[in-house]
């Protein structure tokens, strides 16, 4: 399963602004009682966006003018907290394509990575500024260009970072490495001999 | 890495290394995976549809924890979706041959608090689980990662992931312990002071005076919230501590086996003078009971402080704390003694072990829960529940009012019934005080360690265990 060489995301964006959003705010742990992912996005962030009535509130994510944003971008240490692939999931489903924020608490990254949804770091400053010309003109593009290393916006441009290992794989279409651990059977098998504790017949 | 030795971390890191992928990353054998209700039963449709089986079977062992009830164990389960899950993995299970510690075992429990009691947990191994609180197992001088349900099915069909190396941080705690103060203050102390996301990229090696004087018990409940402070790893060098609490376990190596298993054990400890990426040293005496104020486990104090004013913190911090004091409806500079709380809650992963019900049983014997509060107590395996109740502990905790609970993470995120209503404040054993955490969107958590909750519900309100049990 050959899967998509990721150089460019480009899409209009979302700011949600704060640092420390935790993955039990992306997608509380009720709706985890799921055996499948599918239909998780539309419950992406739910107790921000709806009150106990089910009203929406005032939330970016329901707002008209930031409809159809692919790219959300938010403070530091997005995704901190529960290590649940439901929470990277449910924006993926919720057609998110990438993230930018300050920084990504580490199994966050980890599990957007290997979805192909690339999280971006950029500085405290330069998120502001995308996100001040986004919140003047919603329809403005972001392009995070990682072969540059760029995000360009309204023609202005900033630096990103990205975690080397989880650039080139998404460069070289090897964010899901399920394909290369198959191929390291035999290796596996040397290393699974080498150890004792793995050889021990279970009771 | 040093010409003068190796880390722990390091050890391990390359006894299980399989092979450099083309990204850089590294391909890393796990010995043993976890697996629970929640986060398996999507690997293993991944599985099916790649076609895959599970390569090592037998490295693999299950348990339900988040989902199960507390109270009405019997099936089908009142919520269809719970009932629909523990269906799941007990096929998943069946299907592939995994070592499953169902309900009717006496075995369930928290993965995290079964694998160590099984003696699953082993020094020296590499272990994984789709649950960020994995790091518990580092106590056991483990190497212990929380994974994505992606990484779940990557186990399963592999036994490896794909992995970057950490840098390691020695984090000391020199000294001793004043009474009253427990393993719970000194993590909730280091995430504090360090910060909720100090620790990303490293995996924190925990040691000193405290660490060593510190019951197995203890030692999880500091690796266990290593992720709150932002390090996926945490872990102690094994010890006489570490080997005495595995012998004799249904899983541990028996006979000549054994003996050759602590000789490994004990070399794979980090050797003395080897490099750390980091130190950062703590003093014992300086730790008082801590407890948190805000809506992550770094807003915290200790119980003589006030609740910080947002402009007394730096520029950056700002919004966290205004958002922090409106969620918790507290006010800045109000001392956290003396919030009024609606439900205590002693359990979770974190301090749902023997010795943290033993602990508090000593001190709340012939004492009375408050008028008004909610008080449950969860014990984190059906092995310690039945331990308790064969000491007659139990029969504390419910004559002091508490509701006493079969095994299961219960309210620690409240996905079975047990949960917070409205914006009711409780006061937790837990590890995780998010907003909504506990249930309810606007219900409130403060953490604290497990003597901290009795004093609370005893009070019916957020008080210094020292004073109210009068430990001198
Ligand atoms: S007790 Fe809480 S933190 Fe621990 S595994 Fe269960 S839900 Fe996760």
């Amino acid at each position: 399963m050959p899967l998509q060489k990721i150089s460019q995301v480009v899409g209009r964006c979302v700011p949600i602004p704060g640092d420390d959003i935790d993955t039990d705010r992306i997608i509380p742990a009720r709706f985890m009682k799921c055996v499948t992912f599918d239909g998780l996005g539309e419950y992406m962030f739910y107790d921000v966006r709806f009150d106990e009535a089910r009203r929406p509130r005032p939330h970016p994510l329901n707002d008209p003018r930031f409809a159809g944003a692919s790219i959300l971008l938010s403070g530091n240490n997005f995704g901190c907290g529960s290590s649940r692939e439901h929470a990277p999931q449910a924006i993926r489903r919720a057609g998110f394509g990438a993230i930018v924020a300050e920084g990504f608490a580490e199994i966050f990254f980890g599990n957007s990575t290997t979805l192909g949804m690339p999280c971006v770091s950029a500085s405290r400053a330069d998120i502001a500024s995308i996100a001040t010309i986004v919140q003047a003109d919603p329809s403005k593009e972001l392009t995070i260009d990682l072969r540059q290393k760029s995000l360009a916006i309204g023609g202005m441009t900033f630096p990103l970072d990205i975690r080397e290992s989880a650039r080139a794989a998404l460069l070289a279409g090897e964010w899901d490495p399920i394909a290369q651990l198959l191929d390291g059977a035999t290796d596996v098998d040397r290393v699974a001999a080498s150890l004792p504790y793995v050889q021990a017949p279970a009771h | 890495m040093s010409a003068n030795g190796k880390t722990l971390f390091e050890k391990v890191w390359e006894a299980h290394s399989v092979r450099r992928l083309p990204n850089g990353q590294t391909q890393l054998f796990i010995g043993t995976h976890l697996i629970h209700e929640v986060t398996s039963p999507q690997a293993f449709a991944m599985l099916r549809e790649l076609g895959l089986g599970v390569r090592f079977p037998h490295r693999t062992f299950a348990t339900v924890d988040h989902i199960v009830p507390t109270d009405e164990r019997n099936e089908p389960f009142a919520d269809p979706l719970a009932d629909e899950m523990i269906k799941a993995i007990r096929k998943n299970c069946r299907d592939f041959g995994i070592t499953y510690f169902d309900i009717a075992s006496g075995h369930q429990g928290i993965i995290h608090i079964v694998g160590p009691e099984q003696g699953i947990t082993q020094p020296g191994t590499t272990i994984a689980c789709g649950d960020s609180h994995t790091s518990t197992h580092g106590a056991f001088g483990a190497v212990a990662f929380g994974i994505g349900t992606s990484q779940v099915r990557d186990i399963l069909a592999t036994q490896t992931m794909a992995l970057s190396p950490l840098k390691v941080r020695r984090l000391n705690v020199s000294g001793r312990l004043g009474p009253g103060v427990y393993s719970k203050d000194v993590i909730l102390h280091i995430i504090r002071t360090l910060g909720v996301n100090g620790g990303t990229g490293f995996a924190y090696e925990y040691g000193g005076d405290v660490f060593d004087g510190f019951s197995m018990e203890d030692r999880m409940t500091v690796c266990n919230m290593s992720i709150e402070g932002g390090a996926r790893v945490g872990y102690v060098n094994p010890d006489e501590k570490t080997f005495a609490y595995l012998k004799g376990r249904p899983h541990a190596p028996k006979g000549a086996d054994w003996d050759r298993a602590v000789a490994r054990w004990r070399a794979v400890a980090s050797d003395p003078g080897c490099h750390y990426d980091d130190v950062v040293e703590f003093r014992a005496e300086e730790i008082r009971p801590t407890v948190t104020w805000g809506i992550n486990p770094g807003q915290a104090v200790f119980i003589d402080e006030t609740i910080p004013r947002p402009d007394g913190v730096p520029a950056a911090e700002r919004a966290s704390v205004e958002e922090a004091l409106a969620h918790m409806k507290l006010r800045a500079g109000q001392p956290v003694r003396g919030i009024p709380i609606n439900v205590a809650f002693l359990g979770s992963c974190t301090n749902g072990r023997f010795n943290d019900f033993v602990e508090v049983a000593r001190h709340l014997k012939g004492r009375k829960v408050a008028p008004g509060v909610r008080a449950i107590a969860v014990p984190g395996s059906q092995a310690v529940g039945r331990l308790l109740a064969e000491k007659g502990i139990d029969r504390v905790f419910r004559d002091a009012g508490f509701d006493w609970r079969d095994a299961g993470c219960s309210m620690c995120l409240a996905m079975n019934p047990d949960k917070l209503v409205g914006d009711e404040l409780c006061a937790s054993s837990s590890n995780r005080n998010f907003k909504g955490r506990q249930g309810s969107p606007t219900g409130r958590t403060i953490l604290m360690s497990p003597l901290m909750v009795a004093a609370a519900a005893i009070t019916g309100e957020v008080s210094d265990a020292r004073e109210v049990f009068q430990t001198p």
